[in-house]
């Protein structure tokens, strides 16, 4: 079975909310059946990794398996947060997609969903 | 004691002004207890608003109140459908008069509007008194103007209002939360200490006070995440009955989708420990919620769990957070990329010449710029096309407004005195309000909450 590398979003979908400099990602599965998989392969210190650039000094990572979902609080990632941020998106709202886009999992072929735009 | 329907009209100060209205026909048909809430007082809403009501005893309110409520007043009036909302702002008592008013240009007869006092702390101490109480953040509040300082209250005080029997409730600040536990406090009679029980209905409040955020708005992802009709996106309703058994549908005839994944999305939204999310009136654990389609656009949602809040209130400061100066400019076609850099390394310089020592950013949107830092580090790593269109944006923070101007002036500038064919300049400079939160005890707090009938 062949595997390939996609970014999570193939498989997730999310949203980002703030509070104060504080950041939190939630990651909800499409597929029950990849769970699991991104349990696995979507840790605290990969996301950690990802934020680095913008200063993000903690991740802490909840598992809710009923809703297929992993929450993510990252601290310091938000440049001050609204308050004192010079981003034009001082509440980090865009960063789900960042999280979605850099992180990769890697799976088989086959886990895709049809027609997915990440099979090519 | 039958089922509760509340349905929410807005999700944020400037949310869309005509979702009520659909709301509001889908409650008429409803067999049940019906209330509608808004939920427009973001903490920079409330500190605007506060500023207004200082220069101005009848000002202060939302100024979306009108927009939101002349549509809806009659028909929700007509049909029993009672409102609560935070539309009050940092003046409840003003904005219950204009409900009055609005009611008597619509010949809308015996209107009864309650409103709850005592969330601002700035009419019951001195600004010197919250300066000194310890911030969560860890910053001094030192000796910053203080706009504004409102404790979330909780649900209590707008059962208490609604138990007037009146048709609007109007609050300050509140738990977002809690317009719809208010509601069920009211109707189902829950004991203040049933955590279970407080806890779907808090969570009920937590996936309505977003409105269309958990109906298929701010959701939408063309191939992967369809949304039918987001134009007409309807915002959603909670069927509660006494059992805390949780229902979340929307209103009918209306674009968007109630489903599995759009509930988890916003259950999760703005929540960090999903074991214990604060709230005045109860401790809500998430963890082991499950959900269930019952029908196209209905999720049952079930098993929050509840403990005690934590002893303590939480308190929003507004102090005066200075200026912010912006200014954007956009380069196209041909070798747009290294028109829009030498844009952006002429800001840099030209900040130096004035002698600007705050910290300035500059992005060149187009190239990942709201994932970049303030030093663009992921831009210089990327390869980027050469071509194409880019904008390039300034953006500083002063203590003094003559700084944010002076660098939004910079970008102007460019239009004679920058790279080749720069255009669409737009500069922003506005007054900047922060925040801060302390916690405080109760009994600080609740002697001064009142509820009060406000008559025509």
């Amino acid at each position: 079975m062949s595997s390939i590398v996609v970014p999570l979003h193939a498989i997730a979908h999310g949203r980002a909310g703030d509070k104060g400099n504080r950041s939190n990602i939630s990651v909800i599965v499409y597929d029950e059946a990849l769970y699991g998989l991104v349990c696995e392969q979507v840790t605290e210190e990969r996301v950690l990794k990802i934020f680095s650039h913008r200063g993000a000094s903690q991740v802490r990572r909840y598992e809710l398996p009923n809703l297929l979902a992993l929450n993510f609080v990252i601290d310091d990632a938000l440049e001050g947060g609204v308050n004192a941020s010079l981003n034009i998106d001082g509440h980090g709202k865009t960063l789900s997609f960042l999280l979605l886009g850099e992180l990769t999992v890697k799976l088989s072929r086959s886990q895709l969903p049809d027609g997915s735009p990440y099979v090519s | 004691m039958g089922k509760v329907f509340i349905g929410c009209g807005a999700g944020f100060s400037g949310d869309r002004f005509d979702a009520a209205s659909a709301v509001v026909d889908t409650l008429a048909r409803c067999d049940g207890e019906r209330f509608l809430i808004f939920e427009v007082l973001a903490e920079r809403t409330l500190a605007i608003a506060q500023r207004l009501r200082l220069n101005n005893p009848d000002a202060g309110y939302s100024p979306y109140l009108d927009a939101y409520l002349e549509p809806i007043l009659k028909k929700a009036k007509t049909h029993k459908i009672r409102i609560v909302s935070n539309l009050g702002a940092a003046n409840p008592v003003a904005a219950a008069k204009r409900v009055h008013a609005i009611a008597r240009e619509q010949k809308i007869d015996d209107v009864k509007v309650a409103v709850v006092l005592g969330d601002d702390l700035l009419g019951v101490y001195g600004p010197e008194e919250i300066q000194k109480l310890p911030t969560l953040e860890g910053i001094s509040l030192g000796d910053r103007e203080i706009i504004a300082a409102n404790v979330y209250l909780g649900a209590q005080s707008i059962a208490d209002a609604l138990a007037l029997n009146v048709d609007v409730v109007l609050v300050g600040r509140t738990t977002d939360a809690a317009l719809t536990l208010g509601p069920l406090l009211h109707v189902h009679q829950w004991p203040t200490d049933d955590w279970d029980r407080l806890a779907q209905g808090t969570l009920a409040g937590h996936l309505l006070e977003c409105g269309g955020q958990v109906t298929g708005a701010y959701f939408a992802d063309p191939g992967f995440k369809e949304v039918p009709n987001l134009a007409e996106v309807g915002f959603p309703i909670a069927e509660i009955d006494a059992t805390g058994d949780l229902v979340i549908s929307k209103a009918d005839h209306t674009g968007g989708l109630v489903s599995k994944a759009t509930v988890t999305e916003q259950i999760l939204y703005e929540m960090h420990d999903p074991g214990n999310y604060l709230t005045p009136d109860v401790t809500l654990n998430v963890t082991d919620v499950k959900l269930q389609d019952l029908a196209a656009d209905r999720v049952r949602v079930s098993g929050a769990r509840g403990k005690p809040p934590p002893p303590t209130l939480k308190v929003t400061v507004s102090v005066d957070g200075g200026w912010l100066g912006e200014g954007e400019i956009t380069y196209a076609g041909p070798n747009a990329l290294a028109r829009a850099e030498l844009a952006a390394a002429v800001i840099w310089r030209r900040s130096q010449i004035l002698g600007i020592q705050e910290p300035l950013r500059v992005d060149i949107f187009g190239t990942g710029a709201v994932h970049d830092n303030d030093m663009s580090a992921r831009r210089q790593k990327q390869k980027i096309p050469a071509d194409g269109e880019y904008r390039v944006r300034a953006a500083i923070r002063s203590v003094h407004k003559k700084t944010a101007q002076q660098i939004a002036d910079e970008v102007q500038s460019l239009y004679c005195s920058g790279p080749a064919a720069g255009g669409g300049v737009r500069q922003y400079v506005s007054q900047q309000v922060s925040t801060a939160s302390v916690l405080v005890a109760p009994d600080m707090v609740i002697p001064h909450v009142r509820v009060e009938l406000v008559s025509a």
